[in-house]
């Protein structure tokens, strides 16, 4: 199974890259001037076009792994902390949508638990002056709880009333969204900014750099490592993983067994919420030191296609979301230099994992024979 | 149907053959790169010169300050021949990376839009003493948020309150129900300013006439009114719900202080007759052409042509990171043309606005506000 859904990956990469650089090549305007007169000189058109694909991919070789052109080993390599900086997040809030996707749920939700994790690691960060090393722990397990409180409320609403998580967790991110709006007006966030942005994380709550001041990586880097083992350890360990694995798979079937299917509801969502509510404090107390509006992003929303890219297991996240870092990194690094829209790297994700998730498509296309004994869309 | 598909893709791809029947350049002619008629001063090595901007998270196409800023520096592209690149920040969290990739690829000066962009701004200019830098709307901050002065950041500001404050003279003098009202994207200190001037400017009319006319949507002493909630507050349909409420509390005038959001202000004048708009940031009658009948004026700022002074003073070797403040006087801010409403204007109301403009530009009559830049 697991060579077979490799190969299906890196096939799908490669069939994105391709459509990615027909659009590429179509908006660039080299290209359009050249097919205005096609006919009486076509090598224009095709040299035109792969000049555009190729430095437009070069730069996001560059943005993303490493700056040949660049003046310093130092600037050369940043492209790559880059891409660490903007995975950290994504990774840890996608364990926490895999470990739902393994128990049967969709948690939609993680948006909004990553909100609360950055609201009340960054209240704690912000607020309490304490010593280095309790401060920052303190933040971060005040994002957690955050997280895990607002997972929470959806896997007991589901457990007691059977209320669907997928509809109370996209609610919950409306919730979320206009807590963090009116919070951003308060005097207890904002202080004296006049903006809505919060007062900055105190020093000692915040995560310290990995690398020295010349790069933004910062020690949630490892947070992000030491949580995909946890999870590794969780769900192919634990007896608890064990459990929230054979409700996903069969809940009648673990009900007979004597597995209570409602208390692993409540707790996947406490789980999938605390590691949400993680990324945002990693997010906060790493990166970004102050709440806006945006803290969150898209992260929560990337989280879910980094987990579905990742096939829900832990290495494979890992290093989905280091993808989607560097695309991301790499794509900002490709606009500046090339001038082609950042908005051609979103369809380059989103055409990643939709090819991610029609293996039979890619199989098709490619011509290679199913594996025997897979069983039919078996993305997640 | 299988006939109609291929009929279809049969003419697509005759039409495709004739538009690429185009004849193909000489190749004699080795054009320039970047920047074909840099005819200007010292047009020689204006082409080594590289301007970039950022955007904030609304994107170059919103219609407000990221486009306006991006329209300057596109402006001095054209007359100066420089080179530019451009970086659309698309979530927070890209504000910092996309200046450093600017700095790495070697910008010369680097303009970023937006208050969001204030403390990236402040690290990278800290960071890259020389490159220069300049923020619209803004002051560079440290880390903390406090307002920082450094050598190579110009801080772009508009006093905007002075073009509202004409806007909100007009606009008493205007109304016929004796209400007028106000709404905002965001409570912040760029959006407040226009809010002050224009409470400023009806409560100078009352003064002078010994009228009533009541302001609804913003308490210049409270500092507080009518804002859009949500998620994306200067998006058209944010402000759906305060305009209706405007029209629903009698106001026949309405500013809406709110970027893309001000759309639903024109949709709500449309189904009220008789309710008119003053738009804010440029001359909406231009922008929205359909919906020239409903705009009174425009309290504009004009953005684009600050960076690109800016820009240009760059190239030329004289920048300064002296603040500019867009004033009445250095006509950094104004108010529009009266476009399809001029003949509705009385001839004694235009006399009074433009002798209050005349009197603001002498100094004769302040107008203060506490969000105005200082």
């Amino acid at each position: 199974m697991s060579t077979g859904n490799a190969m299906v990956t890196v096939l799908a990469f490669v069939l994105a890259l391709v459509i990615g650089g027909v659009l590429i090549a179509a908006v660039d305007p080299d290209v359009t001037k050249a097919a205005g007169y096609f006919f009486s000189r076509p090598g224009d058109l095709l040299s035109a076009a792969w000049s555009a694909v190729a430095s437009a991919y070069a730069a996001l070789f560059r943005g993303a792994v490493f700056d040949y052109q660049a003046d310093t080993f130092a600037l050369a390599i940043r492209p790559l902390t880059e891409t660490m900086t903007t995975a950290t997040p994504l990774i840890i809030a996608s364990l926490g949508v895999a470990v739902a996707f393994r128990a049967g749920l969709f948690n939609i939700g993680a948006q909004g638990q990553v909100i609360l994790g950055a609201i009340v690691s960054g209240y704690i960060g912000f607020t309490y002056h304490l010593p280095a090393g309790v401060a920052v722990l303190l933040a971060l397990l005040g994002g957690i709880a955050g997280g895990a409180l607002w997972g929470g409320i959806a896997g007991v609403l589901k457990a007691r009333t059977g209320a669907h998580e997928v509809i109370v967790t996209i609610m919950l991110n409306y919730v979320a969204t206009n807590l963090l709006a009116w919070l951003l007006t308060t005097k207890a966030f904002i202080g004296t900014n006049g903006e809505p942005k919060s007062i900055t994380v105190l020093p000692h709550a915040q995560l310290p750099l990995l690398f020295g001041s010349q790069f933004r990586v910062t020690w949630g880097f490892v947070i992000a490592i030491l949580a995909s083992v946890a999870v590794w350890w969780l769900m192919s360990r634990s007896r608890l993983g064990f459990q929230l694995r054979a409700v996903g798979s069969n809940p009648a079937a673990s009900r007979t067994a004597g597995i209570s299917v409602q208390r692993m509801t409540i707790y996947v969502m406490l789980i999938s919420g605390a590691l949400a509510g993680l990324a945002g404090a990693v997010q906060l107390l790493g990166t970004s030191k102050y709440i806006t509006d945006g803290i969150a992003g898209t992260i929560g929303f990337d989280a879910i296609t980094v987990a579905l890219l990742g096939r829900s297991k832990p290495l494979g996240i890992f290093f989905a979301g280091l993808l989607y870092g560097g695309l991301s990194a790499g794509g900002r690094f490709m606009e500046v230099v090339t001038g082609t829209p950042i908005d051609i790297v979103l369809v380059l994700q989103a055409l990643v994992v939709l090819f991610v998730a029609a293996p039979a498509l890619v199989r098709t296309i490619f011509r290679i024979p199913a594996p025997s004994g897979e069983l039919k869309g078996a993305a997640a | 149907m299988k006939k109609i598909i291929r009929a279809a893709a049969l003419s697509g791809a005759v039409a495709l053959a004739l538009a690429a029947c185009g004849s193909a350049p000489s190749d004699d002619t080795t054009t320039p790169a970047t920047g074909g008629d840099a005819t200007s001063t010292g047009g020689a090595t204006n082409s080594d010169f590289k301007g970039c901007i950022v955007s904030d998270s609304g994107g170059f196409n919103d219609k407000s300050f990221n486009e306006s800023g991006l329209n300057g520096l596109l402006a001095a592209k054209k007359t100066l021949g420089i080179q530019t690149a451009q970086a659309e920040s698309k979530t927070d969290d890209a504000y910092a990376p996309n200046i450093a990739n600017m700095i790495s690829q070697k910008c010369n000066m680097i303009v970023s839009v937006g208050f969001k962009l204030s403390t990236a701004t402040g690290d990278a200019a800290k960071a890259s003493p020389d490159t220069k830098f300049a923020i619209v709307d803004a002051q560079p901050t440290d880390s903390k948020g406090a307002a920082l002065t450094l050598d190579n950041v110009k801080p772009l500001e508009f006093d905007t309150a002075q073009a509202a404050y004409l806007a909100g003279y007009l606009a008493a003098g205007m109304t016929k129900t004796g209400v007028v009202g106000t709404y905002g994207g965001l409570k912040i200190p760029t959006v407040t300013v226009f809010m002050d001037g224009f409470a400023d400017g009806i409560a100078k009319y009352n003064e002078v006439k010994g009228k009533d006319v009541k302001l609804v949507g913003w308490d210049k002493a409270k500092q507080d009114g009518l804002f859009n909630s949500g998620n994306a507050p200067f998006d058209p349909g944010s402000g759906k719900a305060n305009a209706d409420s405007l029209v629903a509390a009698n106001a026949d005038i309405i500013l809406p202080v709110a970027g893309g959001a001000a759309l639903d202000a024109l949709t709500a004048a449309k189904a009220t007759p008789g309710t008119l708009v003053i738009w804010v940031d440029s001359d909406g009658a231009l922008i929205n052409p359909d919906s020239s009948s409903v705009i009174l004026t425009s309290v504009m700022k004009l953005i684009g042509a600050a960076v690109e002074s800016s820009v240009t003073d760059a190239v030329q070797g004289k920048f300064s990171a002296e603040p500019y403040v867009g004033t009445l006087q250095n006509e950094g801010v104004g108010i529009a043309p009266y476009h399809d409403l001029d003949s509705k204007v009385p001839d004694d109301l235009k006399k009074e606005v433009d002798q209050l403009k005349a009197d603001i530009i002498s100094g004769k009559l302040k107008v203060e506000s506490v969000s105005s830049p200082k």
